[in-house]
């Protein structure tokens, strides 16, 4: 949880995101084209974006391997390289693995995120995508969106739409970084707050 | 700009508390891993189709080269290039003028071009970290004098790191003219700050004894005393030039006693062969082993780009007009 003066609500429970993600699932299985002479495997991926996109995805992934049998392939994505606003930063952002062992070229990827805000985040994310290839389709997903976009971006996968207040934030946790699940909007100090992330 | 301009440590963020690479003597082990870390990510970059990403738009990379180089000049001006930063390029011969006045020269010049990083190689030690006071530019040592080369130890040490477990259990053996230097002292420090074991070796006119002290490190006059329990030698380069200097009776004497060949790499089959580049062959190696599958000389090359690639990434200043 995170610290708790800090805490304005609780959005949602570690049995809500589980029941989010397997809606989410259902969704990416239903764009699945049934006619289709190929696999999903090889027309589809999931791409999570670090640092908790990345455990999400792997989440979806088991999901609609399980309903399906289809182990589609993951990919990991980090967008520092790409960010505008890397320049202005005193501190240079940590540069994590990003790993995408398959051509995106005429794929459909589902890009997982935690949260999307002002949507400079997912734009850098389709560059990033877009230098890789010439994918069919890039499909957004995640699991919050506070809105307050600063890009035309919009998300076709969302678990929860929060319209949040300056000085709030939404912060979802993963047992596998912060070891539980759940989502709660948090204040944040003037001087803590995030531009320019999904956050 | 009101940019400190000194090396020393400064008070932000991040993981580099350094403003300058001059030479690795004040970066502690966590700044040497962060920066082999970052390198390792923008590996990836340069396995791509488009190897390129926008990360230092706007930001223009000066290299200024006042003695011969190919490979790390081509190096810094590929990292640069595919970070997307601008380059411009200034080469003078520093024979015609004396080195005072070429320093400062190059320091009004850098001023005029308004650049936010400087690369610099200069015959004389110590020229970027005199840029570095006198000029509000980042600066980037490309290799100055005997003194130091950062960014080619730190590429062996990463080069190194792919092949190894730890730093800690790793000995590695530095073979050849050390006085002369820069890529044996730069290398002492990385590999001593991150806890490997250094034997240096080479003819006793080639070997400094005050280093052994100094710098934590075992010499010796022996190349089989080198190889013994060594996982790596690095063999550099002889400068022809130093054979009329006397310091060495001839390229085939030198071979001879220091020259690393096949029979060696059978005598230890776990060695592995680095050398900093261009390869005499058939005086510090043989071609056997310059081609041998246990040389990682190529390698060196590669994550050269990326090591660099890093460092102008973690340097590059902070844009003040956005």
């Amino acid at each position: 949880m995170p610290s708790d003066d800090r805490i304005k609500a609780q959005l949602m429970t570690a049995r809500d995101l589980g029941r989010t993600l397997d809606r989410m699932a259902q969704q990416v299985i239903e764009r699945f084209d049934p006619m289709a002479p190929a696999s999903p495997v090889d027309t589809f991926a999931l791409v999570g974006m670090q640092t908790r996109g990345v455990h999400l995805a792997r989440r979806l992934q088991r999901r609609i391997h399980t309903q399906t049998g289809q182990e589609l392939p993951l990919g990991l994505l980090d967008v520092t390289m790409y960010r505008d606003d890397v320049r202005l930063r005193l501190d240079k952002p940590e540069i994590q693995a990003t790993r995408i062992p398959f051509d995106v070229t005429d794929r459909e990827l589902v890009l997982v995120d935690d949260v999307v805000f002002t949507g400079r985040t997912g734009r850098a994310a389709l560059d990033a995508l877009m230098d890789r290839g010439r994918p069919a389709a890039i499909q957004f997903l995640t699991i919050v969106d506070r809105q307050h976009r600063e890009l035309p971006i919009s998300v076709d996968i969302v678990g929860r739409e929060v319209p949040t207040l300056p000085g709030e934030e939404v912060r979802v946790r993963v047992e596998e970084v912060d070891d539980e699940d759940g989502v709660w909007l948090v204040n944040v100090p003037v001087s803590e707050r995030s531009t320019n992330d999904s956050r | 700009m009101a940019a400190p301009t000194s090396s020393a440590p400064l008070d932000r963020p991040g993981a580099l508390h350094h403003r300058h690479l001059l030479d690795l003597s004040t970066y502690e082990a966590d700044e040497i891993r962060y920066l082999l870390d970052t390198a390792q990510e923008f590996r990836e970059v340069l396995d791509r189709p488009i190897r390129q990403v926008p990360t230092l738009q706007g930001t223009s990379v000066a290299s200024l080269f006042f003695e011969p180089s190919t490979r790390t000049k081509l190096s810094f001006t590929l990292a640069a290039g595919r970070l997307s930063a601008e380059t411009v390029s200034l080469s003078k011969s520093s024979s015609s003028v004396t080195k005072g006045e070429t320093l400062k020269d190059t320091a009004r010049n850098v001023e005029a071009m308004q650049v936010d990083v400087v690369v610099l190689r200069h015959p004389s030690p110590g020229a970027p970290h005199f840029l570095a006071r006198c000029t509000d530019s980042v600066v980037l040592n490309a290799g100055d004098g005997a003194h130091a080369h950062p960014t080619q130890a730190l590429l062996d040490v990463l080069t190194m790191r792919t092949h190894i477990d730890s730093f800690e259990d790793l000995s590695v053996s530095v073979i050849g003219d050390i006085t002369h230097s820069r890529v044996a002292r730069s290398n002492v420090q990385a590999l001593t700050t991150l806890g490997a074991t250094v034997t240096l070796c080479g003819p006793e006119t080639m070997l400094p004894v005050e280093m052994e002290a100094a710098m934590d490190v075992r010499t010796t006059t022996r190349l089989d005393a080198a190889l013994d329990g060594c996982d790596i030698a690095m063999a550099l380069r002889i400068q022809m030039e130093r054979q009329d200097a006397g310091l060495f009776p001839s390229t085939r004497e030198y071979h001879r006693q220091f020259g690393i060949t096949a029979d060696h790499l059978r005598r230890h089959p776990d060695l592995l062969i680095m050398h900093p580049g261009p390869v005499n062959r058939g005086i510090e190696l043989t071609d056997a082993v310059v081609d041998h599958e246990r040389s990682i000389i190529l390698s060196q090359v590669t994550n050269g780009v990326a090591l660099r690639m890093a460092a102008l990434y973690l340097l590059a200043p902070r844009r003040e007009d956005a």
